[in-house]
Order: structure tokens, then C-alpha cells, then sequence
């Protein structure tokens, strides 16, 4: 959970206007009593939710600490009844905001006061899986896991494989661009999606690509994914599926330091082996695994990493025995194997209960998303320790080593005056450091509300410029998601805030956080 | 004959100005004036001296793809990437590369190669720069494992038709910060902006490579060979299908990549699942006992034929419909074209002899385009295949529809506004006068 409240003051560089305001500066309608009805007559009125307090059950995504009531929530059933609904919004000059099932870190679903939160939670069909063609076409509430379930029995899978997978939406996975820990070898949502059904901010349903993956004229699919639900809505997604790897090997290898643990996985890249994920965790970290979940790592560990192989029987096999000698080689004291679904579930635990699991040790914290270039890594988490010991806030490291993806939490008590604003100076340093050696804000939980005052800092004036170009293609009237991923003026509603606890369904059980 | 001079404009902008010669125009467009800037800033200075003299703009690297696609309504001024030929950071050990636009591949892989790595892209001719490679999207048999260059590429420099630099991505191969423009402008074939700079992914240069090919008399024991390689756990490369003539037999062949003993390894288990399911089709041959595999690549013989080129993409599962209809309405235009490409990829390449009559080529792309659309049944998606003519002779092009239906065009066109509201970028070369 990333929980840097939205009104902080940004930290380190100032935060500089852009040039292009984008469509955001034209002026938003109201929701009234004739919209209301309309929208009733679209969809039922058993799935248009007005009721103040049925509509807080939809004021924040995964990331509380954004919260924003919604004007008026509609759970529409088919693609046709979105682009009733938002023609129905943009011909009155509403804002509406998507949300799938409402897992995302960013606050890209961050309701709007003033706007209509589109739910498409409803819209769970699997329309057709394609083993020939390795296709899937489903809507977008589907969940992440129910493609691959859906896939199974002809030998194939959905790739990307978000750590909320059980429950995230194939539609809010286009939306956010969602990888994995497996999106090092099998990369991210892009290069799965082939062919979307959108809604456009002007309430046409239209194609973007044609389900090949080489459809001509631009790349509206690639453009379209990851622009975190600013350029319409998906109604109905064609995704690649991926034969079943025929091995799969987790290695779980022990050390006494980072820099050893850092050191292990330079050296498995560099020897030309790719593995599916290759995750590493602290001293601290580790420690507030076993607090949670007893996941019986290793004593005395000043690192883990876990590396996962996938391939044919021989190659992963071969590769297994590379990785271990590799890692004894770099100092690991000791390395277990799973060779089965049960024994690397044991392995896995304690890496995804971590985020969950700081809760035992920290009243609060901060979770950041930042990305340095692999080599950059040792250096990158000694200047972390350094800022956690200058600035008296102690920081957890848990992250995906392989593509540098780095989950600083940043832990504080906000019961202490002047801890919280300590811990939100010490993680925008941590940002600062990330773009610093070459890398970005964020790998995977998108921009949203929450990281959008850091984008000037990645990216300059005509950068943010050229980007709101596509913006103002898609959506001229700004009424799609306003107020996300670029830096805008405040949204009416929010309510600055700090997690507490863990996300409801990550408490229940329901769903990892990575 | 006038001879032109160049614009002061354009000299002051640049170093590197010239007079346009009859080499220097684009797919039959002549060029009144090229020029060769050295860095992004002197790039922006050549667009931002383009757009107060109204010149329509046209990117060119080496020239080697630039015939693809519609020939542009007007080229005043060609932008020759040639001297943006840096390789400006390679660090292997995050097997990342940035380079320049005009970079060539042959130069960039010999460079990468030294260090045991490789941008994990083929093209037909493997020529051509790095930025002609992204704005046309060229891709060979690697797609399949690899994808196209889109699917590499994390990051992108351009500068915009008023001259405005940007960039987008970054040098991480993680990275959700912003829209991915570099996305947006590969196959955009010039039409949004000029590409300067780029930052790929790279993968390990493998050992040892193998192509495995089975022979097959029909498209229907091809595309079981297409299916049975790509549902093996093997993890192929890549899935490529020739077949010459109508009266030739298909060739299927599978790549495999990795360490000697991993490829030798997975060609055995190959070769056996291949024999077991092309054992029942007659005429079908996986190779004998003793030559289990033999090197072949389908498109190591480098450049095309002259002739008109069309790629026809489709759902793998249709691989042998796609066939037929290839052949059947070649066969109604009295044509004999040999058919290439990526089988397991869904991208196939007919290559039609420069012969050929322009209206029994312009029938053949009618015919198959009638019978591509017949596959799908409209029920959700409009249309599930497509046929592009991407290069032709002059004759070919007055007579046929280059790009054929596009989805989406209305967005596409307010993509092109937005950058290129002047419309001096490649004007008409992607479809709908974009």
C-alpha cells in the first residue's frame, strides 16, 4: 500500500508546471436527477447504486489512503449499456471513472464526487478460448486467474499473473499495464493483449486491433494499455495464452548479506540464464514475514532470494543446478528446492505476506514502486539503508531483483508527531534515487493520484506535453478518469490518510500483495 | 532544369543540407531537399526550420523499407538519419542498449554480439536502421518468441513535427510511468514525428541454434505440423512456413536456441512429436533417422524479390483456411505466388512476381481480402485477419487499396492531428490519408 497522502508538499526537486494543461481545464457537469434516471433506465435500477452509504463501499481501490465518495455508482451488464452510460455522461459533461475489481496501488480508481464511478465487475463472460489460435476473448471484470483457469485443461495460461490475481480484473490489468513476479521472462499485459473493445470517452464502441497482434495502422493497443483508464473504457479484451511451462523449479537460497544475495543475481543474468522471477528480501523484511506467517526462511538471514525456473524438463534442470552453484559460489549458506505445487507455496509465503506482514512490526507505512537499472541495485539499496539510518525511519526491502523493481516500505508511527512527514520526505529520496541512476517511479502500480506530482521529475514539460497529445485525441472533453497520471490541481473529495491496516481483502485472505 | 537552393532556414538548422536528387524520392515522391542532422537538437532545429517554411517531412534511414507502404502525397524535405549513427550507452549487464536512430542493425549486432548479447529482432533483410526498423515494425521469425519491435523497445526519443523533443519510457524494462509513446509511434511509418533515439530490451546471444523442418503435401498437414510444434513444450524460436508454388510442397521449420546440449536435446523430442503426428498424412516427412534436423532458414536469403509484397495476418488456428483462401484467389487471378512467414506467428508473406498484371494482382488482394473477412463471423469481433500490400510496383499501387479496412480509423486520424495537426509528416502513407 503506498500511502504518501495526496496534499503532501513534494520532497527533494520542486514540482514544475507543465505546459499543456491538457483536457483536464474544461468544466465538469453535474450529476442530476435526470442522469440519475438515465442511467437507471440503461442499466436497471437495481445497478445504479445512490445510496450515501452503499456508494462508500466504492470510495477508495487498494491504495486507502485516497478516499473519494462517488457521485453515482452503475454496474453495467454489457458493453452496449457502457457506452450508453458514458455517452449518456459525456453529452451532460460528467466525469466517469472505470474501476474493475478495485485492487490497484495507485488510485488510478480513485472515484470522483462530482462523477460517476463505472463498475464493471458484472461484465465476467469468458466469450471463447481459442486453443488453436492461443486466444482468449473476455470481458473485462473477468478475474486475472479465471483466464488461466479457463485455459488449463487445453495446456495453456494467461501470462501476466498480478500478485492480486485471484480477484484483479483482465480489464483493470489493460488499464494498469499489470506485470508480476513472473514478468521478467514472460512479460507484462502489453505483450499479451492483441485485440480491445473500447468505449471511448464520447461513447462509441469501437475495435482497437483485430485479435492478431499485427493489425495495421498504429498501435492503438500498445498506446491504450497502461494509460491507466484516461482514454476510455475496455469492453472486451483478446488476450494471447502461453503453453503451461513442462517444469517449474523454485529455488530458495540464503545470505548473510545483501550485497551477496545482490551479487547471486547479477551473476545468474549474466551467465545467460532467464529465470520466470528472481525476488529478494531483507533482514527486516524477513523478519516481519516470519512474525506473520512463520515461513521458516532460513536463520540468521541478511538476505533471500527466491529464483523460479520454467521451461522443458532438461533446460530447467540444468539451469536448477546452474542457479545453485552460482549462488554457493556468491556465499549462499543454504538452498532449498521445490519441486512441487505445495512445496513452493512454502517458499512463496513469506514473500507474499511481506507487504501484509510490516503491519506486525510498523503501525504504519509507505510503499514505494521505484525501478532502477539491475546494475544500479547494490548501490541504490546501500544509499537506502543510509537515508533509513539519517533519517531515524527504519525501511524494508522486498523486490522483484530481476528487473530492479524495487518495494522499499517505508515504516513509521504516525502516533509519534513529525514520524509520518519523515517517512514521506525519506520515500520521495527514495524516488529521487530512482531516477537518479536511470530508473522510474513506478514498475508496476501505475501513476494514478498518487504518484502523478513525481511524474515532472521523471519527465519534462514537453515529455508531459507530448503525452497529453494522445490524451486530447482520445479524450478532447477531459472527462475520462480526470485528475490521473499527470499532475493536475486537487480532486474535490479526498481525504488525505495513512494505512492502518492491511487492505480488507489482503486481511481476508482473499488476495497477496507483492 | 532549376536547380534549387537550399532555404537558409534549413542550412543554418543544419550542417548537413543537400539538394534532393532523383535517389532521394520516396516511393516515386521526388525530394526537393535532404538533410542530415547529427543529434536530436539538431534534428528539433531541421523540424523547427520545416514548419515555418510548411515543408511535408519524410524520415530515412538507409532507404531499405522505404517503399512500404502508400508513397507520401509530398516529400519537400527528407530527414537521412545517417549521421545519427551513435550507440549511446550499452551496459550488458542490465542487457539494455540505447542508441541513435540511424544506428544499422548488421553494426549493432556485431557490437552486441561481442558482449554475448543481441537485440532479439530478424527482419527479412536484417539491414536497415534502428529507426526504420521501429516505424515500420519489422519483424522476422523471431516475432514469435520475441514479438515485434514494439515489444523490445522501453523507451523512445522523438521530435515532433513543430520540433518539440520528447521523450517517453525510459532505460528500465520495468517501467508504467506515462503513456508509452514509443508504442504509438512504432509502425507509425514517419507519420506522427521524427524517431531519434530508442532503448531496447536485449536477450543473451544463444550458443547454439537449430532449424528442424518437416515437408508436407497439403495446407492442412501444415498447419498440424504448425500446431504440434507450437503446443510442444520445446519453447521454439520461432514457426516458419515456405511454400513456393502451388505445386510445391509446404516446408514447416522450428527454430531452437540455447546451450549445444539443451538444442540438441529439444530437437530430439521435436522430431519425435513430429513423426507421430505427421505419420498418418501422406508425403509427409519429418527426416529420416540420420538427418534429424538440418539448418535452414527461410529468410536468410536476404533481400526480396521485386514484385508486390503482401503480409497477411491472421489467428493462428486458421492457418490452414489462410492458405487456401491464399492460393484460391491466386489461382482466380492467374497467379502463382510463393507464400513465406512467421506460421505459429499468424503473419504469413505473399510475394507476387513483378510480372504480374496490376489488375490480376489488384483481383488476387480483392479475392483474398473477401475471403479473410468470410473467417470471421462478425458475431463479436468485425474482423479477425487482414491483408496489406506493403510494397509494389508503380502499376500494382494506382490499381489496388495498399492498406485495405482499418479498425478504428477515426482515432487514428485524431492521433495524427494532435501531432501532426499541419499534416507534413509522411502525409497519406498509413491508411485514410493519414
Amino acid at each position: 500500500m503506498e500511502s504518501a497522502p495526496h496534499d503532501a508538499e513534494p520532497t527533494g526537486n520542486s514540482q514544475t508546471s507543465i505546459g499543456r494543461t491538457g483536457p483536464e481545464a474544461t468544466s465538469i457537469g453535474l450529476i442530476d436527477a435526470e442522469l440519475a434516471a438515465e442511467l437507471a433506465r440503461i442499466c436497471g435500477p437495481a445497478n445504479v447504486i445512490s445510496d450515501p452509504q452503499e456508494l462508500r463501499t466504492y470510495e477508495c481501490d487498494g491504495l486507502t489512503a485516497h478516499r473519494s465518495t462517488p457521485g453515482l455508482v452503475v454496474l453495467p451488464q454489457s458493453a452496449a449499456e457502457v457506452a450508453s452510460i458514458v455517452a449518456a455522461c459525456a453529452t451532460r459533461g460528467v466525469a466517469f471513472v472505470a474501476r474493475g475489481s478495485g485492487t490497484g496501488l495507485s488510485g488510478g480508481a480513485l472515484p470522483r464526487a462530482d462523477g460517476v464511478l463505472i463498475v464493471t465487475s458484472k461484465m465476467r463472460n469468458i466469450i471463447a478460448i481459442d486453443p488453436a489460435s492461443r486466444r482468449a476473448i473476455v470481458e473485462p471484470g473477468v478475474t486475472n486467474l479465471a483466464v488461466s483457469k479457463a485455459a488449463e485443461p487445453y495446456g495453456l495460461f494467461y501470462a501476466p499473473d498480478p500478485s492480486s490475481q485471484v480477484v484483479c480484473s483482465v480489464g483493470g490489468n489493460v488499464a494498469e499495464n499489470s506485470g508480476g513476479a513472473h514478468c521478467l521472462k514472460h512479460g507484462f499485459t502489453v505483450h499479451h493483449v492483441v485485440g480491445l473493445q473500447i468505449v471511448t470517452p464520447q461513447g462509441e464502441l469501437t475495435w482497437l486491433g483485430d485479435g492478431t497482434g499485427a493489425s495495421p495502422g498504429y498501435d492503438l493497443i500498445g498506446a491504450f494499455t497502461g494509460s491507466e483508464g484516461t482514454l476510455g473504457i475496455v469492453t472486451k479484451i483478446v488476450v494471447k495464452l502461453t503453453p503451461i511451462p513442462e517444469a517449474v523449479t523454485t529455488l530458495l537460497a540464503a545470505f548473510t548479506t545483501m550485497g551477496a544475495g545482490g551479487a547471486a543475481v547479477s551473476a545468474i543474468i549474466g551467465s545467460g540464464i532467464l529465470p520466470g522471477a528472481i525476488e529478494m528480501m531483507d533482514a527486516l523484511a524477513i523478519s516481519a514475514a516470519e512474525a506473520a506467517v512463520s515461513c521458516r526462511y532460513p536463520e540468521g538471514a541478511g538476505a533471500v532470494l527466491i529464483v523460479e525456473l520454467d521451461g522443458p524438463a532438461a533446460d530447467v534442470e540444468a539451469q536448477t543446478a546452474a542457479v545453485r552453484t552460482i549462488c554457493t559460489a556468491e556465499g549462499a549458506y543454504e538452498i532449498r528446492a521445490a519441486q512441487d505445487a505445495a512445496e513452493r507455496a512454502a517458499i512463496w509465503t513469506g514473500r507474499k505476506s511481506a507487504f501484509a506482514a510490516v503491519g506486525r512490526i510498523s503501525p504504519a507505512y509507505i510503499v514505494q514502486d521505484g525501478v532502477v537499472p539491475r546494475t544500479a541495485l547494490p548501490k541504490v539499496l546501500d544509499r537506502i539503508s543510509e537515508l533509513s539510518a539519517e533519517h531515524g525511519i527504519r525501511v524494508a526491502n522486498v523486490f522483484h531483483a530481476g528487473d530492479g523493481n524495487l518495494h522499499p516500505l517505508v515504516l513509521f508511527d504516525d502516533t509519534v508527531p513529525g514520524e509520518q512527514e519523515r517517512a514521506e520526505i525519506l520515500s520521495g529520496m527514495i524516488l529521487d534515487l530512482c531516477i537518479e541512476h536511470g530508473g522510474s517511479i513506478t514498475g508496476e502500480h501505475g501513476v494514478g493520484i498518487d504518484k502523478s506530482r513525481y511524474m515532472p521529475r521523471m519527465f519534462g514539460a514537453d515529455d508531459l506535453d507530448t503525452m497529453q497529445l494522445l490524451r486530447c485525441a482520445f479524450d478532447p472533453g477531459g472527462l475520462c478518469n480526470p485528475g490521473k497520471v499527470f499532475p493536475t490541481p486537487r480532486l474535490c473529495g479526498e481525504v488525505p490518510g495513512v494505512r492502518h491496516a492491511p487492505h480488507p481483502l489482503v486481511a481476508s485472505g482473499l488476495i497477496d500483495q507483492f | 532544369m532549376t536547380v534549387l537552393s537550399v532555404p537558409a532556414e534549413l542550412t543554418s538548422a543544419c550542417a548537413h543540407v543537400l539538394p534532393g536528387g532523383p535517389a532521394d524520392a520516396v516511393a516515386g515522391a521526388p525530394a526537393r531537399f535532404v538533410a542530415a542532422p547529427a543529434s536530436t537538437a539538431e534534428a528539433a532545429a531541421v523540424l523547427q526550420a520545416a514548419a515555418a517554411l510548411g515543408l511535408t517531412v519524410v524520415p530515412r534511414g538507409t532507404g531499405s523499407r522505404l517503399a512500404w507502404g502508400l508513397s507520401p502525397d509530398s516529400c519537400d524535405l527528407v530527414i537521412d538519419t545517417g549521421n545519427l549513427d551513435q550507440i549511446l550507452e550499452h551496459t550488458a549487464g542490465d542487457l539494455v542498449v540505447s542508441v541513435q536512430a540511424g544506428v544499422r542493425l548488421d553494426d549493432l549486432a556485431s557490437l552486441l554480439a561481442a558482449a554475448g548479447q543481441r537485440l532479439a529482432v530478424d527482419p527479412p533483410d536484417h539491414g536497415g536502421t534502428i529507426g526504420g526498423l521501429i516505424a515500420t515494425g519489422a519483424a522476422g521469425p523471431l516475432r514469435y518468441r520475441y514479438g515485434s519491435p514494439r515489444d523490445l523497445l522501453i523507451g523512445i526519443t522523438v521530435v515532433r513535427a513543430d520540433g518539440t523533443i520528447a521523450k517517453a519510457g525510459g532505460k528500465v524494462v520495468k517501467n508504467v510511468a506515462g503513456y508509452d509513446i514509443g508504442k504509438l509511434f512504432a509502425g507509425s511509418f514517419g507519420t506522427l514525428g521524427l524517431i531519434t533515439e530508442a532503448t531496447f530490451r536485449l536477450h543473451p546471444l544463444p550458443e547454439s541454434t537449430a532449424w528442424l523442418t518437416v515437408d508436407c503435401p497439403d495446407p492442412a498437414s501444415a498447419a498440424v505440423a504448425v500446431q504440434t510444434i507450437a503446443d510442444s513444450p520445446v519453447t521454439p524460436s520461432a514457426i516458419e512456413l515456405v511454400w513456393p508454388s502451388a505445386a510445391a510442397p509446404l516446408t514447416v521449420a522450428a527454430l531452437l536456441e540455447g546451450d549445444r546440449p539443451s538444442v540438441a536435446g529439444r530437437a530430439d523430442r521435436l522430431r519425435q512429436l513430429l513423426e507421430r503426428a505427421t505419420a498418418g498424412l501422406a508425403g509427409a516427412d519429418a527426416g529420416a533417422a540420420g538427418e534429424a534436423f538440418r539448418v535452414l532458414s527461410p529468410s536468410s536469403d536476404g533481400r526480396r524479390r521485386p514484385g508486390t509484397w503482401v503480409r497477411v495476418a491472421f489467428w493462428t488456428g486458421k492457418l490452414a483456411d489462410v492458405l487456401g483462401a491464399i492460393r484460391a484467389a491466386a489461382e482466380s487471378a492467374g497467379l502463382d505466388p510463393a507464400i513465406t512467414g512467421s506460421a505459429g506467428a499468424g503473419v504469413l508473406d505473399v510475394a507476387v512476381s513483378e510480372e504480374a498484371v496490376a489488375d490480376a494482382v489488384a483481383g488476387f488482394v480483392a479475392g483474398l481480402r473477401a475471403s479473410l473477412g468470410a473467417l470471421s463471423d462478425g458475431t463479436v469481433l468485425p474482423a479477425t485477419a487482414s491483408a496489406v500490400v506493403l510494397d509494389a510496383p508503380r502499376a500494382v499501387r494506382d490499381a489496388v487499396d495498399m492498406w485495405g479496412p482499418v479498425q478504428s480509423l477515426e482515432l487514428m486520424r485524431a492521433v495524427k492531428e494532435q501531432f501532426d495537426p499541419e499534416h507534413r509528416m509522411a502525409p497519406g502513407r498509413l491508411p485514410g490519408g493519414i
